[in-house]
């Protein structure tokens, strides 16, 4: 970090605020005359709404954030209990508490140790050692992971030919692509289920067409499921796509066929590499939510192989197993956060190493 | 018209004929960017589109590298006609007004994008990309990215990716535009050095005259998409042919007036808008009694209290602003018929006590020789 004083110059100096005190009249100037100095000086210096306005989202982030983890995080440390809430406390108390008589160094720390700490890490051991939890992280991630690449795959020539067309139909694609999510994603999902199904629209076109003799089964494979992911976040893919690539300047691309390049070579050579910010924030855009997908996999996908999402809630809701949720939650946060803090970390480095 | 300039030290024997655009238009839906062009370039020279914006001169550029292509007409390159050529397979090469610089790549990927498309050896490449660094003096800069660049670099690095592959022909977009004024004129005279070493044929674009006058050896002046005037800087500066031209290239005091007299060996022309007679010195075509211009260069004026002898080609008037730029003074003096003519003088001498100040009553004079008679 940089030790640079990053403050804001006060706007008003205590010379000038002492002037406009004096306008506002002999009491204001009374008033600012009797307060030490200290005082004033200290109240123009901080009373920037600066510090307001940067507080906002890490006020945000520690309410809806931080303190919830740290809920959850307590809850994964602590034991069933078949009760209200069901989960043991992590604090309690020694039988005898000692009463603090006096304000001495030993008896706080008589009374500090008597709290009992209950926490342990039986249910992360619980989750390494179960096949289940270890399969169902797997199978997320690979799940995440194709339909991430997937929506790639198509998301990325749609956000070349957006950034490619007149401004008018830019806008007009842009609202097309956008359009879908102003229907429920429940209804969208419900509605690849009526498209997918044995006797679906697909199958029922298939057959009338004669191109197959007996309905093909989609649903609840994990086709359904790479579908109803990339058919639900498309849209995150292709808005990061549009936004790097619509920056993109054309003439970087003649310069490349001036010197010998041919198209695919000029594309391969000079737009692939300059997009590679938005293919990365695309990625993690889809796979990060894709990770922990509760509706899709639920509604279309096999019902022998769970995703962790799924896990989750079943050991929330059905085996009301709070502790191990919370766990299954915790692992879960951490298998994603990690990559991306270090991914951050070196790509933040490269660049540094880069403009030195 | 009076005797030819004496031929251009600098401009090379005219080498055989390397392009030839012949009756080019490019048209963009209604507009017509380019009207009708035909055009010679020889080999090894500096040629200079010189054009307000607008005119045409960036698309005849374009044409030339192959991003565009003619509506109608033909372009030949080498004796080879472009039309179906892709800009990737031109033998051109061209340094763009952005630079273009690839921003994910150092100085030296840059340089060297070229010769990877051709496929050649590393060592080779490496060589080659070493050599042109240090001819366009970047080679210290060669692992550097374009951002950490001055805008003067850049510049030399986009010089030097587009000469890298040996082109014979080199276009360059408005190559100084980006510069500083003291950059600028450095810069041109590199770019002369350059060219002449390494035998290119340079087509360069420009709206700043001054660009065009160091650099070319011919300049092609464009207005509204035709060539209106293709000459040496000498010739474009000293014989304009159209009021246009006159007009656009430095500054010009342009009188209308009727042809009186018209003589082989000499014309006098009656003025109205000067309030006088201007006598010159050599016959030209016109028709007897028809309207022509007379266009006089400031600096061919010469200002004076006293009054000169004879009665033609002298104007009494009022100095009404006097601009002093060092090397020289611009007056603007108003003459009886309220015209404002414009004159400039060298500061020769470090103090005069004489020279002439404001609202002064002065006489201007020019030679017979100096005005040239434009019909159109």
């Amino acid at each position: 970090m940089k030790s640079v004083d990053r403050r804001a110059k006060p706007i008003l100096t205590p010379a000038k605020a002492r002037l406009a005190a004096g306008r506002m009249g002999p009491l204001w100037l009374l008033l600012f005359r009797l307060a030490p100095p200290s005082w004033s000086d200290y109240v123009i210096k901080h009373w920037s709404g600066r510090g307001f306005v940067v507080a906002v989202p890490y006020l945000w982030l520690l309410l809806f954030f931080t303190a919830p983890f740290l809920i959850v995080l307590k809850i994964s440390f602590s034991e069933r209990l078949i009760a209200m809430p069901p989960y043991e406390p992590l604090f309690g108390w020694v039988d005898d508490i000692p009463v603090v008589l006096e304000w001495s160094f030993s008896s706080v720390m008589a009374f500090l140790s008597s709290i009992e700490v209950y926490a342990d890490l039986d249910k992360y051991e619980f989750l390494l050692k179960n096949t289940l939890y270890i399969e169902s992280y797997v199978y997320s991630i690979w799940v995440a992971a194709v339909s991430a690449f997937w929506c790639l795959m198509i998301g990325y020539p749609m956000a070349y030919a957006m950034a490619r067309c007149t401004p008018t139909w830019r806008n007009v694609l842009l609202l097309l692509v956008m359009l879908p999510s102003f229907t429920s994603f429940l209804l969208r999902v419900y509605a690849w289920m009526g498209l997918l199904k044995s006797n679906g629209v697909i199958n029922n076109v298939l057959l009338a067409l004669g191109i197959i003799d007996e309905p093909l089964t989609m649903m609840n494979t994990d086709f359904a499921v790479y579908i109803g992911i990339v058919y639900s976040y498309l849209p995150f893919m292709i808005l990061p796509l549009y936004t790097n690539l619509e920056k993109h300047d054309p003439t970087l691309l003649e310069a490349a066929a001036d010197l010998g390049a041919r198209p695919v070579k000029a594309f391969l050579t000079v737009t692939l590499p300059l997009s590679m910010s938005g293919i990365v924030a695309g990625f993690l855009l889809v796979f990060i939510p894709a990770v922990g997908e509760y509706v899709i996999p639920s509604l279309l996908g096999p019902t022998d192989q769970l995703m962790i999402g799924r896990v989750l809630s079943d050991e929330f809701f059905n085996n009301g197993d709070w502790p191990v949720a919370s766990a299954v939650a915790v692992v879960m946060l951490v298998l994603l956060v990690g990559p991306i803090m270090a991914f951050q970390y070196f790509q933040s480095r490269g660049a540094e190493e880069e403009r030195k | 018209m009076a005797e030819k300039p004496a031929a251009n030290p600098r401009q090379p024997e005219r080498g055989k004929e390397y392009v030839r655009i012949q009756n080019v238009t490019k048209r963009f839906g209604d507009f017509t960017a380019v009207n009708n062009v035909s055009l010679t370039i020889y080999q090894g020279e500096i040629f200079c589109l010189l054009g307000g914006s607008g005119c045409g001169k960036t698309t005849l550029l374009r044409m030339l590298a192959g991003f565009e292509n003619p509506t109608s007409g033909q372009i030949f390159i080498d004796g080879e006609d472009m039309e179906d050529c892709p800009p990737y397979d031109r033998p051109v090469n061209m340094m763009f007004q952005s630079y273009a610089l690839f921003p994910h790549m150092s100085v030296e990927k840059n340089v060297a994008f070229g010769l990877e498309q051709d496929g050649l050896p590393k060592a080779e490449i490496s060589q080659r990309v070493g050599e042109i660094l240090e001819l366009v003096k970047m080679g210290q800069f060669a692992r550097r990215q374009p951002h950490q660049l001055s805008g003067g670099q850049r510049q030399r690095v986009a010089l030097a990716r587009s000469l890298v592959k040996r082109p014979k022909l080199l276009l360059l977009d408005e190559p100084l535009g980006a510069l500083d004024r003291k950059l600028r004129e450095q810069t041109q005279f590199e770019l002369l050095g350059i060219q002449e070493r390494l035998g290119v044929t340079f087509v360069v674009v420009t709206h700043d005259q001054e660009e065009a006058m160091t650099l070319a050896s011919r300049i092609g002046v464009m207005n509204r998409g035709e060539i209106v005037q293709v000459g040496t800087p000498t010739e474009i500066y000293e014989y304009p042919t159209t009021r246009f031209v006159a007009d656009f290239i430095g500054s010009v005091n342009m009188f209308e007036g009727r042809l009186t007299e018209d003589e082989p060996d000499y014309v006098r022309i009656e003025s109205a808008d000067l309030g006088g007679r201007i006598y010159v010195d050599h016959g030209i075509s016109a028709a007897p009694d028809s309207t022509v211009w007379a266009a006089i260069r400031p600096e061919k004026i010469e200002i004076s209290r006293e009054r000169p002898q004879g009665s033609d080609n002298t104007v009494g008037g009022t100095v009404k602003e006097i601009a002093y730029l060092g090397d020289m003074s611009v007056y603007l003096v108003r003459l009886q018929s309220g015209r404002i003519v414009r004159v400039s003088q060298p500061n020769a001498e470090r103090r005069n006590q004489a020279r002439i100040t404001w609202d002064d009553s002065v006489w201007l004079s020019w030679d017979p020789s100096s005005p040239v008679i434009l019909t159109q």
